[in-house]
């Protein structure tokens, strides 16, 4: 009974549809919930917990609706992405009043706990205004997790995360998932989440646009053409060099520089300095010109 | 009523709300009140004067804007800035966050309206005049009923402040003095009313009976609070993109 299930699930603010007819499973492990900036995560995170009612469709968390029904919190735990926490509170007072707020039978030992699977037992005692982006972030989970939810929601963790910060987070969220718990997260980077294993939901516009396994998309995205525009002291030397590589797939002398197209990008980015070197060409610049998130989202949904 | 009161949120609440900025304005308001009282009190311009200056300001003016500042701060703040979320995903019924908010709001309105505008009478007539037990009567009723408006109020609109005292300038000041129907449904009518029922002098403006203004008080406070935790049971957040 630790599921999400979501049946033709809309949701409209007057003409504007936010949600658009999302049918979705999320069971145990962990699902990563993709898509570019306003695509309608946020919006389904808060379907999910109850901060928002659908205007069409069905939607039960363990079995039960979460609209007006504030009893799931009993095994939901939610981390919201906007960082407002009681900041005059230390990260512990936090973490064990969330605990008193379930009525846990032995708040401290939660606490202590939960504050341990965070890795904040150093900076427990200080206030919360006095932590960085990554603690905030962390103390937000030591308290969704306090008392020990079998299902998990948060919405976009890794923001504000250094790298270090976010495989920490990756790991633990690993691990809950690995103890048979249900793990939801949203991410707008696909960057963010390429080490993860596990299942994707990508959504567009509203729609669910694909979804599946981790490696599957991720082999998507490593072997996607990728253009880049090169400008270099000798360009046209360089494009006959480039054209003889595999990874190469096309090039084109433009005004502005080189418009290099590649299948492969590690190999691409690995030889283009070598080739330089060699040839005796200074590179002036290497731009990708197609990065945009939107980009990489279309083309997982067009293939 | 105490099973519904939640002692976590009741106390970070009260440590929130004295912490904010705005603490400052009721914290300085009662002293101002009992700066004005001990000067008029040296002045003794009329005889009547306590009652006048501590009923039409004290309790028609100093305390609903205590109350307006206070009541509209212990939930409207978190929602405002989104704290409110970390109290709201957990299994605490709303009904019990809204009770226990308004509690918070209750206490901290007697600390520093209702008590104060009680010494403020004492030192104008005694501790034992029926003008200090009046008003501290009237200051009573008018810290629960009002905060139960300003509690609904901040669910209600993130405007909380803005209409509060709309509603305190339009309904209560200017309507209830100038429409006899509106001071059944005027929480300064009720306040006044009990305050002259023990104190009775014509220097307070009322036209209620003491049992009508209990009954209506009660009345008031528990519909504007089940309306204010029907509310918080639909509360919602949008997405960014919207």
């Amino acid at each position: 009974m630790n599921a999400i299930e979501l049946r033709g699930v809309s949701r409209w603010y007057g003409n504007v549809v936010a949600v658009n007819d999302i049918t979705m499973t999320v069971g145990p492990g962990i699902t990563g919930l993709l898509g570019p900036n306003g695509a309608g995560k946020t919006t389904l995170l808060n379907l999910m917990a109850g901060f928002l009612a659908p205007s069409r469709g069905e939607l039960t968390v363990g079995g039960q609706p979460s609209w007006r029904n504030p009893r799931i919190f009993t095994m939901l735990g939610l981390v919201p992405e906007r960082d407002s926490v009681y900041a005059f509170l230390t990260g512990a007072d936090f973490v064990r009043s969330t605990a008193r707020l379930h009525r846990l039978p032995d708040p401290a030992a939660a606490t202590r706990r939960s504050i341990e699977m965070v890795d904040m037992a150093s900076a427990q005692d200080r206030r919360i205004a006095t932590y960085s982006k990554g603690m905030r972030q962390r103390i937000k989970v030591a308290a969704a997790l306090v008392h020990d939810p079998q299902l998990l929601l948060l919405d976009e963790p890794f923001n504000g995360m250094d790298p270090r910060q976010r495989l920490e987070m990756m790991d633990l969220l690993e691990t809950m998932a690995d103890q048979g718990r249900t793990i939801l997260f949203s991410s707008h980077i696909l960057e963010e989440v390429e080490r993860m294993s596990g299942t994707i939901q990508v959504i567009v516009g509203g729609r669910l646009a694909a979804s599946g396994d981790f490696r599957a998309i991720r082999r998507l995205m490593t072997s996607r053409p990728h253009v880049f525009l090169v400008r270099t002291s000798a360009d046209r030397a360089l494009g006959a060099a480039l054209i003889g590589r595999q990874a190469v797939t096309g090039v084109e002398v433009t005004p502005r520089g080189l418009q290099v197209r590649t299948s492969d990008f590690g190999e691409f980015s690995r030889e283009l300095a070598g080739l330089c070197r060699d040839g005796g060409i200074r590179l002036r610049e290497v731009l990708p010109s197609d990065e945009s998130l939107e980009s990489v989202f279309s083309y997982l949904v067009t293939t | 009523m105490a099973a519904l009161l939640n002692p976590v949120v009741l106390r970070i609440t009260l440590r929130a709300t004295l912490g904010r900025k705005r603490a400052l304005v009721f914290t300085l308001v009662p002293i101002v009140l009992l700066l004005i009282t001990v000067t008029l009190k040296l002045v003794a311009v009329s005889p009547v004067w306590p009652a006048e200056f501590l009923g039409t300001f004290g309790l028609s003016v100093v305390l609903p804007l205590t109350a307006l500042v206070i009541g509209t701060s212990v939930l409207g703040a978190e929602i405002d800035d989104g704290s409110v979320i970390h109290l709201l995903a957990t299994p605490v019924s709303r009904t019990s966050v809204v009770a226990s908010k308004f509690a918070a709001a209750v206490a901290l309105t007697i600390m520093f309206g209702a008590i104060p505008e009680f010494l403020a009478a004492a030192i104008a007539r005694g501790f034992d005049g029926k003008l200090a037990l009046g008003l501290l009567a009237g200051a009573l009723i008018a810290s629960v009923a009002y905060n139960a408006v300003f509690v609904m109020l901040s669910v209600l609109t993130t405007r909380a402040i803005a209409v509060g005292l709309l509603y305190l300038l339009v309904w209560e000041g200017l309507l209830g003095n100038l429409i006899g129907g509106v001071r059944l449904l005027s929480i300064g009518q009720y306040s006044l009313s009990i305050a002259n029922s023990i104190a009775k002098t014509s220097a307070l403006n009322s036209h209620l009976t003491s049992g009508t203004a209990i009954v209506m008080a009660v009345v008031v406070t528990i519909a504007t609070l089940l309306v204010a935790a029907s509310r918080l049971s639909a509360f919602s957040l949008k997405g960014e993109a919207v």
